[in-house]
C-alpha cells in the first residue's frame, strides 16, 4: 500500500511530524499545568456561570415575571438564546459526519473540538425551554410516559414536542459519536500515565488495546454514524424551524424556514468553531495541525451558508411583497423599518454583507479578520433570531396590544451563564482530552503531511521508507536498545527506488508520466541526466500520440525540481509554453 | 483474562512495514494471533483475513424496532388509549408522527450499536485489558503471536526476517 497523495491539495500537517511527535504535541496540553490565560479565562467563565445560576433560582423563585416578557412578546431572549445556541451546535456534527461522507481530509483538524463545542453549545440551548415553561420542576410531562393524568399523553402533532426529541436524539448521538472517537486516544494517553491518571484514564478508554478488528469495527461504526447523524443534523434545526413556521404568525408561516433555519445553523456553528479553534491553536500550539488550509475551508462554508442566508432574507422579503397579503407585507415592513430597525440591519450586515470578503484568497487566510468576521457573524446570527422572534411579535394584528420589549438583568443573567457554561465546559475538555483526535491526524499523515506533498515535501521512497531517519533519531534518542543494529540492517532497502511525481512538469501529463517511467525515468535526477534526444526517442517509440509534446525543457525543469527550487520552477513554467521554450 | 497466554510479539516503526510483513505471514500461513496499531490501517483486514464487520446490519435492526417502537407507540396513544382531538385533526395523524418516528429511528440505531460495538469488543467502562507495549498506542506497529498455536522460534526469527526492530515475549 503506497498511500495516494494530492499533487494539489495543500498539506493538512505540516512540520515535518513523525507519528511519535505528533503524539507529543496533542497530549502535552493534557499533561502540563495550565497556563495563566487558562486559568483567566476558566475564572471568568465560572463567574459567569454562577451568576446565570443565581439568575435561573431566582427565576425559578419569582416566577417568569421576572423577566419582560408580556402578553404581546412571549417568546423573547430566552427562545432567540435557544435557536442561537442549537444553531451553534450544528457545526460539529456537520464537520465530522457529513465531511466524513464526503472524504474530507481536513475535518479531523477540527472535528474533536467541534464535536464537543456541539455538546456543550446544546447543553446550553437545553437549558432554555427548560425553564422558559415556568414550572422547571414538571418539565418531565414532555415525555411520554404511564402517568396518573388519564394516562394523558403529550401531543405526539406539537412541533414543541417534535423538538424535544430532536433535541435530546441529537445531543446523544453526538455524545456517543465524540466519545467513540475519543476511546482510542485517551488509550495514547493512558499509555504515557502513571499512577492514578493512568487508572482514570484506562477507565475513560474502557480499555482500548488497538486491536485490528477493534479497528475495523470503530472504523464501521465511525462511518454508520455518520451516515445517520447527517439527516438527523438537518432533521434538528427544520424541527426548530417548525416551531415557528406551523404558527399561523405572519413573519413565520413560510415554508422556506427549513432550508433557511439550516443553512443559517450551520453558517453560526462554523463561525464558533473559527472563534474557538483561532484561539485554541494559538494558545495550545497546534498551527501545525489547524492551519491555514483548515481556516480558508472553513472561511469557504461560511461564505457559502452565510450567502445562501442572504438569500433567504430576500426570498422573504420578495414572497412578501409578491404574495399580496397584507400581513405578511406588514411583519416584513416592519421588520425592516419598525422599532426594532437597528436589529434588522444589523442582522443584514452581519450575516449578508461580512463574509462577502472571503470571496478573496488572501481574506480568507488572514486569521486576524477571520477572527473578528467569526465574532460579527455570531452576533448577526444572534440578531436573526431576535428579529425573527422579537420584533415580528411586537406587531401583532391587533394595535391596541402592540409592545416593545427589552430584557431585565435577569435575562441578561441567564444569558451570559450560557456563554460561561460554554467556555467552562470548553476549557476543561481542553484539559481533560486531546483537542485534536490524534489517531485520526496519524492516519492521514502519509496523505496530507507536509513531508510528503506539497511545496516542502522531501523526496520520498516509494515503500515508505522515507523516514527511516527520523525512526532512527528518534530511538537512538529513546535508548532503544540492542535490537537496533540488527534492524538497520534488515531495514535498509537493497536498492533505493526514488520515484517523483513527474507530473509536477510542465509538459508531462499521467500518460508520458507512465511511459517515462516505463523506460526507467523514475525521479526528478534520473530525468533532468538524460538527454533531449533520448527523451524524445523514448516519446517516438512508445504507443501513443505524443506529436504535440517536446521534451526540450524537461531536464531543465527537473534540474529545479531535484534541487527543491520550487518558485523558481514555477517562474519558469510561467514563461514556457505547453513545456515549450 | 482466565487463561494466561504466551505470547511472542515483533515491533515495527511503519505500518507499510507490517503490511508487508502481515503478508509473508499469510503467505507462509503463520497464524498471526493479532496486529495491534495506533490507528486503523486500510489494507490490513483481508491480508488478516478478517470478514467484514457486521455492526451496520445490527444499526439496521435497532433502527426497524426505533422506527417500531415510536409508530406503534404514537398511533397506539393518541388513536386508542387515550384519543384527544387536537385542532380538529384526525387522531391517528401519520404525516404529523414522521418527525418523531425518524428521531427514534435514529436514536435507537445509535444506541444499539454503540453498546453493541462495546459489548462485543470487550470494552468497557473499568474493562483492563493487558497492555503488550505501551508504545503501541503511540507509533509503534505490533504483530502478535500466541506460542499456544505457533513456534516461539518460528515466530521470533518470521518478525526479525520481516523487520521487526524488537521482538519480546510476555505472558498475558
Amino acid at each position: 500500500m503506497s498511500s495516494y497523495t494530492s499533487p494539489i491539495r495543500e498539506p493538512l500537517v505540516t512540520g515535518h511530524k513523525t507519528y511519535h511527535q505528533i503524539t507529543e504535541d496533542l497530549v502535552s496540553p493534557t499533561e502540563k499545568a495550565p497556563n495563566g490565560a487558562w486559568i483567566l479565562g476558566f475564572l471568568i467563565s465560572v463567574s459567569l456561570l454562577a451568576f446565570g445560576l443565581f439568575c435561573i433560582a431566582w427565576t425559578i423563585w419569582h416566577g417568569i415575571g421576572t423577566w419582560n416578557l408580556n402578553r404581546t412578546i412571549g417568546w423573547g431572549w430566552d427562545i432567540t438564546n435557544f435557536v442561537w445556541w442549537i444553531g451553534i451546535g450544528h457545526a460539529g456534527t456537520l464537520i465530522s459526519a457529513i465531511l466524513l461522507l464526503f472524504r474530507q481530509k481536513w475535518r479531523t483538524g477540527v472535528n474533536r473540538a467541534a464535536e464537543a463545542m456541539t455538546i456543550f453549545a446544546v447543553l446550553c440551548a437545553a437549558l432554555f425551554p427548560g425553564i422558559h415553561v415556568g414550572r422547571a420542576w414538571v418539565v418531565f410531562y414532555f415525555f411520554p410516559y404511564p402517568n396518573t393524568r388519564g394516562p394523558l399523553w403529550p401531543n405526539f402533532n406539537s412541533p414543541l414536542l417534535w423538538d424535544l426529541f430532536a433535541i435530546s436524539t441529537y445531543f446523544t448521538v453526538s455524545l456517543l459519536f465524540w466519545y467513540t472517537g475519543l476511546v482510542p486516544d485517551f488509550a495514547t494517553v493512558r499509555d504515557r500515565a502513571k499512577g492514578l491518571r493512568r487508572k482514570i484514564y484506562n477507565f475513560l478508554s474502557f480499555g482500548w488495546t488497538g486491536s485490528a478488528k477493534h479497528w475495523q469495527r470503530w472504523e464501521s461504526i465511525s462511518l454508520v454514524l455518520a451516515g445517520i447523524a447527517t439527516p438527523l443534523v438537518l432533521s434538528v434545526h427544520t424541527i426548530v424551524s417548525f416551531d415557528f413556521a406551523t404558527s399561523v404568525i405572519p413573519g413565520w408561516h413560510t415554508t422556506i424556514f427549513p432550508p433557511y433555519f439550516v443553512a443559517g445553523a450551520i453558517f453560526s456553528g462554523f463561525a464558533m468553531v473559527l472563534t474557538l479553534m483561532i484561539i485554541t491553536r494559538k494558545i495550545l500550539n497546534l498551527q501545525d495541525y489547524i492551519t491555514l488550509a483548515h481556516i480558508e475551508s472553513m472561511n469557504k462554508v461560511i461564505l457559502v451558508t452565510g450567502t445562501i442566508v442572504g438569500v433567504a432574507y430576500l426570498t422573504e422579503l420578495f414572497i412578501a411583497w409578491y404574495s399580496g397579503y397584507v400581513y405578511e407585507q406588514f411583519a416584513f415592513f416592519n421588520r425592516a423599518l419598525g422599532p426594532y430597525w437597528w436589529s434588522y440591519f444589523g442582522m443584514m450586515f452581519c450575516n449578508v454583507l461580512s463574509p462577502q470578503i472571503f470571496w478573496w484568497k488572501k481574506f480568507r487566510r488572514n486569521i486576524a479578520l477571520t477572527f473578528f468576521i467569526s465574532i460579527v457573524i455570531n452576533i448577526g446570527m444572534w440578531f436573526e433570531r431576535f428579529v425573527i422572534i422579537a420584533t415580528t411579535l411586537a406587531r401583532d394584528y391587533l394595535p391596541s396590544s402592540w409592545s416593545y420589549y427589552t430584557p431585565t438583568w435577569v435575562e441578561i443573567g441567564i444569558f451570559t451563564g450560557t456563554i460561561g457554561l460554554f467556555f467552562t465546559l470548553y476549557l476543561l475538555f481542553t484539559r481533560v482530552a486531546p483537542v485534536v483526535a490524534i489517531a485520526e491526524i496519524k492516519s492521514i499523515l502519509k496523505s496530507s503531511g507536509d513531508q510528503y506533498t506539497g511545496p516542502n515535501a522531501i523526496h520520498h521512497h516509494d515503500h515508505g521508507h522515507s523516514h527511516a531517519s527520523h525512526e532512527d533519531d528518534h530511538h537512538a534518542h529513546e535508548g532503544v536498545s540492542h535490537t537496533e543494529e540488527s534492524s538497520k540492517v534488515v531495514n535498509k532497502p537493497l536498492m533505493t527506488v526514488v520515484k517523483d511525481d513527474l507530473k509536477k512538469l510542465e509538459g508531462i501529463g499521467p500518460k508520458i508520466s507512465e511511459t517515462l517511467n516505463a523506460a526507467g525515468i523514475m525521479s526528478f535526477e534520473e530525468l533532468m541526466n538524460t538527454p533531449t534526444e533520448t527523451l524524445q526517442s523514448i516519446l517516438d517509440n512508445a504507443s501513443g500520440n505524443f506529436g504535440g509534446n517536446s521534451p526540450e525543457s524537461w531536464p531543465e525543469q527537473a534540474k529545479l525540481a531535484f534541487e527543491g527550487k520550487w518558485d523558481e520552477l514555477k517562474d519558469l513554467q510561467d514563461r514556457l509554453d505547453g513545456g515549450k521554450y | 483474562m482466565a487463561n494466561h497466554k504466551d505470547i511472542v510479539y515483533g515491533l515495527y516503526n511503519d505500518e507499510e512495514e507490517l503490511l508487508k510483513a502481515v503478508k509473508v505471514a499469510g503467505d507462509k500461513h503463520i497464524d498471526i494471533m493479532d496486529v495491534y496499531t495506533p490507528f486503523p490501517i486500510h489494507g490490513l483486514d483481508p491480508l488478516l483475513g478478517l470478514s467484514e464487520s457486521r455492526l451496520h446490519i445490527g444499526g439496521f435492526v435497532y433502527g426497524a424496532l426505533g422506527t417500531l417502537t415510536a409508530f406503534l407507540g404514537m398511533s397506539w396513544m393518541l388513536a386508542k388509549d387515550w384519543p384527544v382531538i387536537f385542532g380538529g385533526k384526525p387522531h391517528w395523524s401519520v404525516p404529523a408522527f414522521i418527525p418523531i418516528t425518524f428521531e427514534l429511528t435514529v436514536l435507537f440505531a445509535s444506541i444499539g450499536m454503540v453498546v453493541t460495538f462495546y459489548i462485543i469488543n470487550g470494552l468497557g467502562p473499568g474493562v483492563v485489558n493487558p497492555t503488550i507495549d505501551l508504545r503501541i498506542t503511540d507509533d509503534k506497529f505490533c504483530i502478535a503471536f500466541d506460542t499456544a498455536s505457533t513456534d516461539k522460534a518460528s515466530a521470533e526469527s518470521f518478525l526479525r526476517s520481516t523487520g521487526a526492530f524488537e521482538v519480546n515475549s510476555k505472558t498475558i
